[in-house]
């Protein structure tokens, strides 16, 4: 597979991180990162993961059908694979609904609150990498 | 491999054009038979509390604007009534028609903003504020008139840069979500957003009673709230950005039941 290297280097806030194919291959902080964690990340209702997906999640009552089950998110993809949907999804398909959480340029009028920072940081995508290589089946 | 990329290249024209029409029909506006209410989705404790004019808490504003129409206002000394003399009749209808296009401004305005036009202009009175208690109430009943009359938005050809300008904001990605109106109201409808039955985004209650708020407000009220719920800044109230909308948005309802003083969670 030809390497696109790319670089989020003027989002001088984030990482840099390098795009091959359609994965970041390494961890944005250089460590795993911790599923416990990456599961508390991915209920929580402000990280928005829930307004669209379902999942083993039995306590929580309120989840979105727009999109995928989580079930068995780690045996469908890399963490590589995973790490770029979550960084940018809109990199590997240009209409998804799904936001990018590691990103901070691009976007129309952004709140004052919100502007220059990414939805996660990257310990929390890194957190949820690991939490969803978990969901193997 | 290669007998793929053979056979890719030969389908090549006609990938290209399915993937176009894909696009375009991701992109499609409801059909006309497919388009609901909002009201089609609600509860039915919230549908009955909508349904009964002793119950429905929009009522309060609808009785208070009966008063203020009667009520003499402004240097003028005129009441609203002195010149529309009875609003169940001068009225019926109107607000199914807004926003309409305002020659003096050379632009659309809105139904509150009609009635903050006839305010200055008419009364000599000052101007009631956005959102303001006063103003709902006078938009509520003004509206409550055209209640189960289809949304009409007039045929005008100056609107036409307007609804256009409406259109296109539909489609325009905002916010740190980065995601437009049209990718959820009009390709994600029906759906759920965690617990809640994503709408269609018909704007045929309004001034409408939102349990959320615990009060009743104007469709550009709630227009702010998507935007601050996509992270994005909100223009500012009476802004063209929301006229624009708002004309498109009653386009889009076309022939749809008025509502006003609608019920929504």
């Amino acid at each position: 597979m030809t390497a696109a290297l790319e670089q989020a280097s003027a989002q001088s806030l984030l990482r840099p991180f390098q795009v091959v194919g359609d994965a970041i291959p390494a961890s944005l902080t250089g460590v795993a990162g911790d599923p416990v964690r990456g599961r508390a990340i991915v209920v929580k209702r402000e990280n928005t993961c829930l307004l669209c997906h379902s999942g083993p999640f039995p306590e929580e009552r309120f989840q979105g059908d727009l999109s995928s089950d989580l079930t068995g998110t780690g045996a469908r993809w890399t963490q590589g694979q995973l790490r770029l949907r979550l960084v940018d999804a809109s990199r590997v398909n240009p209409a998804t609904i799904m936001p990018s959480y590691y990103r901070v340029e691009g976007f129309n009028r952004v709140g004052p609150a919100w502007r220059g920072k990414p939805i996660l940081s990257a310990e929390q995508i890194e957190d949820v990498v690991a939490y969803l290589a978990t969901l193997r089946d | 491999m290669n007998a793929v990329r053979k056979r890719a290249r030969w389908l090549a024209p006609a990938a290209v054009l399915l993937a176009l029409a894909a696009v375009i029909s991701a992109r499609a506006e409801i059909p006309l038979a497919e388009r609901r209410s909002g009201y089609a989705d609600l509860a039915p404790d919230t549908k009955a509390m909508q349904d009964d004019d002793t119950s429905n808490p929009g009522m309060l504003a609808v009785l208070d604007g009966e008063a203020l129409w009667k009520t003499k206002a402004g240097n003028a000394g005129r009441a609203c009534a002195d010149c529309h003399a009875d609003a169940r009749v001068s009225m019926k209808g109107v607000a199914a028609r807004y926003p309409a296009f305002e020659p003096t401004l050379s632009r659309p305005v809105n139904l509150e903003q009609r009635i903050n036009i006839c305010r200055t202009e008419r009364q000599q009175a000052q101007p009631f504020a956005s959102e303001s208690k006063d103003l709902l109430a006078l938009t509520a009943f003004v509206g409550m008139q055209s209640r189960g009359q289809p949304i009409a938005p007039p045929a005008d050809e100056r609107l036409r840069p307007f609804l256009d300008a409406g259109r296109e904001a539909f489609s325009r990605r905002l916010g740190q979500f980065n995601l437009s109106c049209g990718q959820c109201h009009d390709d994600n409808w029906g759906k759920r957003l965690i617990g809640n039955i994503i709408p269609q985004a018909h704007p045929n209650g309004y001034p409408l009673y939102r349990l959320e708020w615990q009060s009743i407000g104007s469709l550009q009220r709630r227009l702010r709230n998507c935007m601050i719920g996509l992270r994005a800044e909100p223009y500012e109230y009476g802004a063209p950005e929301y006229v624009s909308l708002e004309l498109y948005l009653m386009w889009r309802a076309r022939g749809l039941p008025a509502e006003t003083p609608a019920v929504r969670p």
